[in-house]
């Protein structure tokens, strides 16, 4: 694997990672670059390692081992997940988790990236320019009706677009997205496709996702992971005539 | 422009009916002849008084609870704490009027045989020091006891547990005459208040003004907290922690900030509650009185301020009501309580009348429910 | 500080116990028992001494009831007959003599008591040691020559060497050597060698006792003999710090083992359902009443079992706690799965009302529940001494431990408890009827709590209150040892157990349990899932 030059260039650096549980090793060795700009998709079997590799990113697990690196200069595994989000990583999760008691506007609002201390932000007072953003990004997330309504009473589809929308709200440099499309009809996961790629146009995008139409449809480079480590990257072409990646997925 | 209204109706009127009280009651105990139907009698008016101070100590807990998703089982820590403060300054008033008449040191200090005033007794002849310390001793340890348990993500029943260990430890040290704070008589025999007697009606109709006050005041400051921008980052945390974390608030400062603040707010709402009740003693520590408090904020509703402020008042005059007519009953009343609130009304008696009247304004301040997900521990072997 | 009159008196009746314990018994022309008999009835203490020391001589065969009685007044004479009499502990009269119930004759009478003062008390005691030297029960043979060896009183040597040269059973005859050699150490006329060596044979005794023999040494010993002495100080003070620390644990595992056994059902409950409930304490409450009403029923209508009551009560107690536990979950927790903090609260007014209702049958104050004789009395072992229902409780709490390991492990209910524990909706889509695991969860872990209540009726009060005194204390055990492991709650609650104890001499008691508490929430801090926390997914989930 070509490392020595890719510390610099990378937006994002995995070297070596490893996380252990109680003896299960969930993370193995997992090495990962992601480029300024770049959107990849991640596949893999269940247990592969998948969200282990987010929580490690984002801060949430410390790894027993191993480098991670966020553009070239900020260790990730010695920064708490305020930081990390703070640095410009985003994270969407499997399951939408929104502020459900709060109407979608507010979610949008609490996202915005501002002061994130808490004096500041007893003090704060809605500005005429986050009023815009809020408006902008509600209408990019097709939101703009429901902005009045608590998070909570919306459908699972708008959910999942409210937390895109709270993930740019942030303006984030890279953004992790675990399984975007689950529990969407087709014409959703089609469009979540596309606001995807149009997110990829000014930032990084990392998709974690089973759907394999849907990783078609993004059309991105492919990793993918087995038991904590990365088994093939490459086209999704490549990756899944890949024989090892068939062995895997097929159990032979 | 926010558009959760600072002041929605529920706050005008309990604001009003506070303001009320502060003015009527007095006036009607001093000025009314006692024998005229509209006269509050003499023992009323420090009663009242202490339900109002505890409309402040649920104020302070509906704060943490029901906003910020804390259960603490030792906000009567705080309380006690503030409690103490002003105490010692009641104590300090007392001068050589005590039994044993040392012009110096309280009469249980002389008991002890202590010769000298300990060092942290110091200060407390001075009222403005009493009232730093009722502000500062609450808040210093609500700040450590929470930066120790929220940076380390301490949460859910857990979080309750130690607060609950938290006041019982404060109890029994407290109880120990070397401790110096009158082990477990406590302080008592208080003689004046800024050279004011604190038996004399007109010193107890001041001070049950100065609650009232001071309850719509923690009101009027609790309200603008929740409806800032912090307070809906506090919610936020509250219904998804995580959520919060990964958009980059740093939930232990957040929780950190509301709790101090509680735990200040709850040091005033002791040191009012004390030279209205003439005593403070180490059982205030007692964890039943924590819980007994969170029961209030349950009765009325939490995550409405003043659902809080109306349980504790309602809960408290049942309990005068009850040990006063069949006392061998309050505690079946109180543990029914405890459970047909959780099972019937867990919005209580505010979440009640919004719901009867289907009145659903869009000032109101989201109110929790039941959290979505189970909060527990998955353990496996 | 003893009068030397005072051991001039007892010197004449020691020798006679040497005699008496030497060489056979000369037969007496008259019966020697109705002569020193005679001599209480003339009201003079040096008559009565020499009755005293005429009876032990005479190994009057009443003699140990003779004292008994005289030191506790109960010793009349009657002026008239001199006949004297024994008043028994229930006011009944007897002839000292024989111990035959006394003639109503003399009954009537103006009996007289007979008196005593110091120097007699003096002679009374030598003498009820003399008579236990001889007696024919070891154990009362060791215990006379472990008296002596405390008071180290000279004028009991011969009696001591005496008994030695007939003693048999090895451990009296250390006893017996034991206290030779304290007396002999403090003897001026001994040879230094004896002494020496003496000194030896105290210090291997090894408690305050030897001690004590070892530090008061007359002022002239000589200096070989003090350094002997000194030396064997030090090593006992070794041995005793080490004692102490020993202790200090056992004391700990005991009070651990009382955690142990209040937190485990707990640690049931909270781990399977992550339910806190804060009528746990109850539980045990009713176990300890159940145990009290179990002994009362026992004892009016089968009092043939009364020796088994608490025996009987443990399979009561489960019951009763558990269908107690089984009525809370049906009506009150399974409408709050999911919501730990409101459970919290109303399993805290579940406890108010069970308290009172307690107190409104039983009434507010302590109930006492017997402790069975087989539990009474304690042992001592190296100089640490544990009472035998302390160390019941530990084996018990152990025993129920291993079984509720067993429990879990072995049979169909453990295996669908554990299933629960680790994925409630897989289980219950694998067709296990969770609620019906949580009921029998909840009632187990209650039914346990039970069985701790009638273990703790035998250390503490019964009363509406005991509950309350364990539950804080239970909690820390549980959350300190981590959820859902038991091996998790037994160190939690043996290292709270020890360290309780380890800090009380330091400490005292109340600063000591203050400490702890402070140490638990830092620790907490640090661990903020216990000890034994579970790592991964599948606690976040």
């Amino acid at each position: 694997m070509a490392i020595g030059g890719l510390t610099t260039n990378a937006l994002l650096y995995l070297d070596n990672v490893s996380v252990t549980f109680d003896g299960f090793r969930a993370l193995n060795a997992l090495s990962l670059s992601i480029d300024a700009q770049e959107m990849r998709a991640i596949i893999g079997p269940n247990g592969a390692g998948k969200t282990t590799m987010m929580d490690v990113i984002t801060g949430k697990t410390r790894p027993n081992q191993g480098v991670a690196v966020f553009e070239a200069s900020h260790d990730l595994t010695k920064l708490d997940e305020a930081s990390i989000a703070e640095l410009g990583i985003g994270r969407k999760f499997q399951t939408p988790t929104v502020f459900e008691m709060h109407t979608v506007e507010d979610n949008i609002l609490l996202a915005l990236k501002t002061d994130r201390r808490p004096f500041p932000t007893l003090f704060s007072k809605r500005t005429k320019a986050e009023k815009e953003r809020i408006d902008a990004l509600l209408e990019r997330v097709r939101l703009t009706g429901s902005r009045d309504r608590k998070a909570g009473e919306l459908s699972h589809g708008q959910k999942q677009w409210l937390e895109i929308g709270m993930l740019l709200a942030q303006e984030p440099k890279l953004l992790l997205v675990d399984e975007p499309a689950a529990g969407m009809t087709d014409q959703e996961t089609a469009d979540t496709a596309d606001l995807l790629r149009e997110i990829a146009k000014t930032a990084s995008v990392v998709v974690v996702e089973h759907d394999m139409v849907f990783v078609r449809d993004l059309g991105v480079k492919v990793t993918c992971l087995h038991e904590g480590s990365v088994l093939a990257e490459g086209s999704l072409d490549a990756v899944s005539t890949n024989e090892r990646v068939v062995e895997v997925y097929l159990g032979r | 422009m926010s558009r959760y209204r600072f002041l929605d109706g529920a706050g005008m009127i309990f604001l009003a009916v506070v303001l009320a009280m502060a003015a009527l009651i007095p006036a009607s105990n001093l000025l009314l002849p006692p024998d005229s139907w509209l006269h509050v009698p003499d023992h009323m008016v420090p009663l009242l008084g202490k339900y109002l101070a505890f409309a402040m100590l649920a104020l302070a807990l509906d704060l943490v609870w029901g906003y910020c998703g804390i259960l603490s089982l030792g906000h009567g820590a705080f309380f006690a704490l503030g409690g103490y403060a002003m105490g010692m300054y009641l104590m300090r008033q007392i001068g050589p009027r005590g039994v044993y008449g040392n012009p110096v040191l309280p009469d249980f200090m002389v008991f002890l045989n202590w010769t000298e005033l300990p060092w942290f007794w110091l200060g407390f002849d001075h009222f403005w020091f009493a009232l730093l310390m009722v502000v500062l001793v609450p808040g210093a340890l609500a700040f450590c006891f929470g930066w120790l348990a929220f940076r380390s993500r301490v949460t859910g029943v857990y979080l309750s547990i130690i607060t609950q260990a938290l006041t019982f430890a404060l109890m029994l040290a407290f109880f120990r005459n070397d401790m110096g704070f009158g082990g477990n008589n406590g302080l008592t025999d208080f003689k004046d208040i800024l050279g004011f007697p604190v038996q004399a009606q007109g010193t107890r109709a001041a001070l049950f003004a100065l609650t009232a006050f001071a309850l719509a005041g923690s009101y009027l400051l609790s309200r603008w907290v929740v409806t800032s921008k912090l307070g809906k980052v506090v919610v936020a945390i509250r219904d998804a922690e995580s959520r919060s974390r990964f958009i980059g608030y740093r939930v232990e400062h957040y929780k950190l900030v509301v709790f101090t603040l509680s735990a200040m707010l709850a040091g005033i709402a002791g040191a009012l509650y004390v030279p209205q009740v003439g005593i403070i003693n180490p059982s205030e520590f007692a964890p039943a009185n924590s819980i007994e408090a969170v029961i209030w904020v349950a009765v009325g509703g939490r995550g409405t301020l003043v659902g809080a402020a109306l349980g504790a008042f309602l809960v408290n005059a049942g309990k005068t009501w009850f040990t006063g007519v069949l006392p061998s009953m309050w505690l079946f009343a109180l543990g029914g309580l405890f459970v047909l609130t959780t099972l019937l009304l867990p919005k209580g008696v505010v979440g009640l009348i919004t719901d009867l009247f289907g009145i659903r304004r869009k000032s109101e301040l989201p109110a929790p429910t039941a959290p979505a997900a189970p909060a527990k521990a998955a353990p496996a072997e | 500080m003893r009068l030397i009159g005072l051991r001039g008196a007892t010197l004449g009746l020691l020798i006679a116990i040497a005699t008496l314990l030497g060489g056979p018994a000369s037969p007496a022309s008259a019966d020697p028992v109705d002569d020193a008999l005679a001599r209480f009835a003339a009201d003079k203490y040096d008559e009565t001494d020499k009755a005293i020391e005429g009876l032990v001589a005479a190994s009057a065969q009443n003699g140990q009831a003779i004292f008994e009685a005289m030191s506790a007044g109960r010793l009349l004479y009657d002026p008239e007959s001199k006949t004297v009499l024994i008043k028994d502990a229930g006011g009944a009269l007897v002839l000292a003599k024989t111990g035959d119930p006394a003639p109503q004759a003399l009954a009537a009478k103006p009996l007289k008591t007979v008196r005593l003062n110091n120097r007699v008390r003096r002679s009374l005691e030598a003498a009820s040691g003399a008579f236990a030297l001889q007696a024919p029960d070891p154990q009362k043979r060791i215990g006379a020559a472990r008296a002596i060896f405390k008071t180290r009183e000279p004028t009991a040597l011969p009696a001591i060497e005496a008994a030695l040269a007939k003693e048999k059973d090895a451990s009296a005859k250390q006893a017996l050597e034991a206290a030779k050699a304290a007396i002999i150490l403090a003897r001026q006329d001994a040879p230094e060698a004896d002494r020496i060596a003496a000194a030896d044979i105290v210090a291997a005794v090894g408690d305050q006792d030897a001690l004590a023999a070892l530090r008061t040494l007359p002022a002239n010993t000589p200096p070989a003999v003090k350094q002997a002495a000194e030396a064997g100080v030090a090593s006992i003070e070794r041995w005793l710090g080490v004692a102490n620390v020993v202790q200090d644990v056992t004391y700990g595992v005991s009070l651990g083992s009382v955690l142990l056994l209040a937190a485990i059902g707990l640690a049931i409950t909270f781990g399977v359902m992550g339910v806190i409930n804060m009528a746990h304490g109850e539980m045990v409450m009713i176990g300890a009443y159940a145990t009290f009403l179990t002994q009362g029923f026992i004892r009016d209508y089968v009092p043939a079992l009364s020796g088994a009551s608490l025996i009987l009560a443990i399979p009561v107690a489960f019951l009763v706690a558990g269908a107690v536990g089984v009525l809370i979950e049906r009506t009150v927790i399974r409408f709050l799965y999911g919501r730990p903090l409101e459970t919290l609260l109303a399993t805290w007014g579940v406890s108010l009302i069970l308290q009172q209702a307690v107190r409104s049958v039983f009434g507010p104050t302590n109930r006492e529940v017997q402790t069975p004789e087989w539990l009474q009395g304690s042992v001592s072992f190296l100089g640490v001494s544990l009472t035998w229902n302390r160390i019941a409780i530990v084996l018990f709490a152990m025993a129920v431990f291993f079984a509720l390991m067993l429990l879990l492990k072995r049979t169909s209910l453990g295996l669908r408890v554990r299933a629960v524990t680790q994925n409630r909706r897989m289980a219950a889509s694998m067709g296990i009827r969770t609620p019906w695991v949580d009921a029998m969860t909840f009632g187990l872990g209650s039914g346990v709590a039970g069985i701790a209540g009638v273990a703790l009726s035998q250390i503490d009060n019964v009363s509406p209150n005991l509950g309350q005194s364990y539950i804080i204390d239970s909690f820390l055990v549980v959350v300190f040892g981590g959820v859902g492991n038991l091996w998790g709650t037994l160190v939690g609650a043996l290292s709270i157990g020890v360290a309780n104890k380890l800090l009380e001499p330091f400490a005292g008691a109340v600063l000591g349990k203050i400490i702890l508490l402070v140490a638990i929430i830092l620790f907490i801090q640090k661990k903020p899932r216990g000890l034994f926390a579970l790592k991964g997914r599948a606690v976040e989930a």
